[in-house]
């Protein structure tokens, strides 16, 4: 029943390859694949330890070493996070290989130029999507555009920024 | 423009083990924080087409970022070291998270807190994408693609993968033609 670090490694790297627009465009594939089709885990757990693995800083693609963890203890979190990233990494390195040999070709840098709508428009809709999710009690958008307006306006670290509204969460959102 | 320093294996390491034990809501503003604004190690441009490059390759996207970044900056060790600081931090950080969780359950104190966060989070990816949007002053059919982009992803709500898929050719070709366009000029 409950698989091995093998096992594990191999359908994370399976995931790998999938996660076009990181772990968020993969939580519903994770889930089909755990739940539904493996049965490794029930919906509660995993609703339970992607929510968890959300609320740590880094890439949200590292809920895969939480739910090896739970699958296979130390191993079957090592298990996991190489299989999610090990194969994604080896993509990028080859892509950056590429495009250091090609850098002198003239369309290079415009379709470098390119991908920038894309990284931008997608950034913003995250912001929406986080503060859709957010916005749980009435200070909440107020924090968001405080932010939005310090990180815009400043070049100072963010984090100073995220603790206050933390604090400002413990007085108003309890 | 100046000479530009090149970061070494250690100092790419550093930097990324910053970004990644900092990014709570998502590390990509952090990066920006730490490569553009801090280190200045990178320019506003250089900054969005690799983020772009790393949102389009599958896995997450400031990893692949930290990967291309780490090779053109060091070679493989670069790579390594890049993502390696970034994940090491909240790796801990989240496994930690489990234990405690398992151990405690949830706390009112702790949940509030996060729901702070969360909202600051919302800010901060917001904010970066408007600091990156008002220095780079793109063509006017790149913002309108920054448009619709954002409002498929937010609004419409459709899957990250099917807008890359869809949307990324359609950017790269207008790009692509104005830079065509601009060498048959010169």
């Amino acid at each position: 029943m409950s698989p091995t670090p093998l096992d594990i490694l191999l359908q994370f790297a399976l995931l790998s390859i999938l996660a076009v627009g990181g772990a968020n465009a993969l939580s519903p594939e994770m889930h089909r694949l755990l739940v539904d089709s493996l049965h490794w885990m029930d919906d509660q757990t995993f609703s339970q330890l992607y929510a968890l693995a959300q609320a740590a800083p880094g890439p949200n693609i590292l809920s895969a070493s939480v739910l090896g963890m739970h699958l296979g203890g130390f191993m079957g979190m090592l298990a996991a996070t190489v299989g999610i990233l090990g194969p994604a990494a080896c993509i990028a390195f080859a892509v950056g290989g590429a495009i250091d040999r090609l850098k002198n070709a003239w369309w290079i840098k415009p379709a470098q130029a390119g991908l920038v709508p894309v990284a931008l428009g997608l950034m913003l809709a995250s912001g929406y999507i986080l503060g859709d999710a957010a916005f749980t009690f009435w200070a909440a958008p107020l924090i968001t555009v405080a932010m939005a307006v310090f990180v815009w306006r400043s070049n100072r670290n963010p984090l100073w920024m995220l603790l206050a509204g933390g604090i400002v969460g413990m007085i108003f959102a309890r | 423009m100046t000479e530009r320093h090149v970061p070494t294996t250690g100092e790419l390491f550093l930097a990324f083990l910053q970004i990644g034990g900092l990014a709570f809501g998502g590390a990509v503003a952090f990066a920006r924080s730490v490569l553009v604004d801090q280190r200045k190690w990178l320019t506003e441009r250089e900054y969005a087409e690799l983020l772009g490059l790393g949102q389009v390759l599958p896995g997450p996207n400031v990893g692949n970022f930290a990967v291309i970044y780490g090779r053109q900056c060091r070679g493989l060790m670069g790579s390594v070291a890049a993502m390696g600081g970034f994940i090491l931090l909240p790796l801990f950080i989240v496994l930690g998270l489990v234990a405690l969780w398992m151990e405690y359950g949830q706390n009112p104190w702790l949940d509030a807190f996060m729901k702070g966060v969360a909202a600051a989070a919302a800010g901060l990816a917001v904010g970066s994408a408007l600091k990156s949007l008002s220095k780079l002053t793109l063509p006017v059919e790149q913002l309108v693609a920054v448009g619709v982009i954002c409002l498929l992803a937010a609004w419409a709500r459709v899957p990250l993968g099917w807008i890359i898929l869809f949307c990324t050719p359609v950017t790269l070709a207008l790009s692509l033609y104005r830079g065509w366009k601009k060498r048959k000029a010169a």
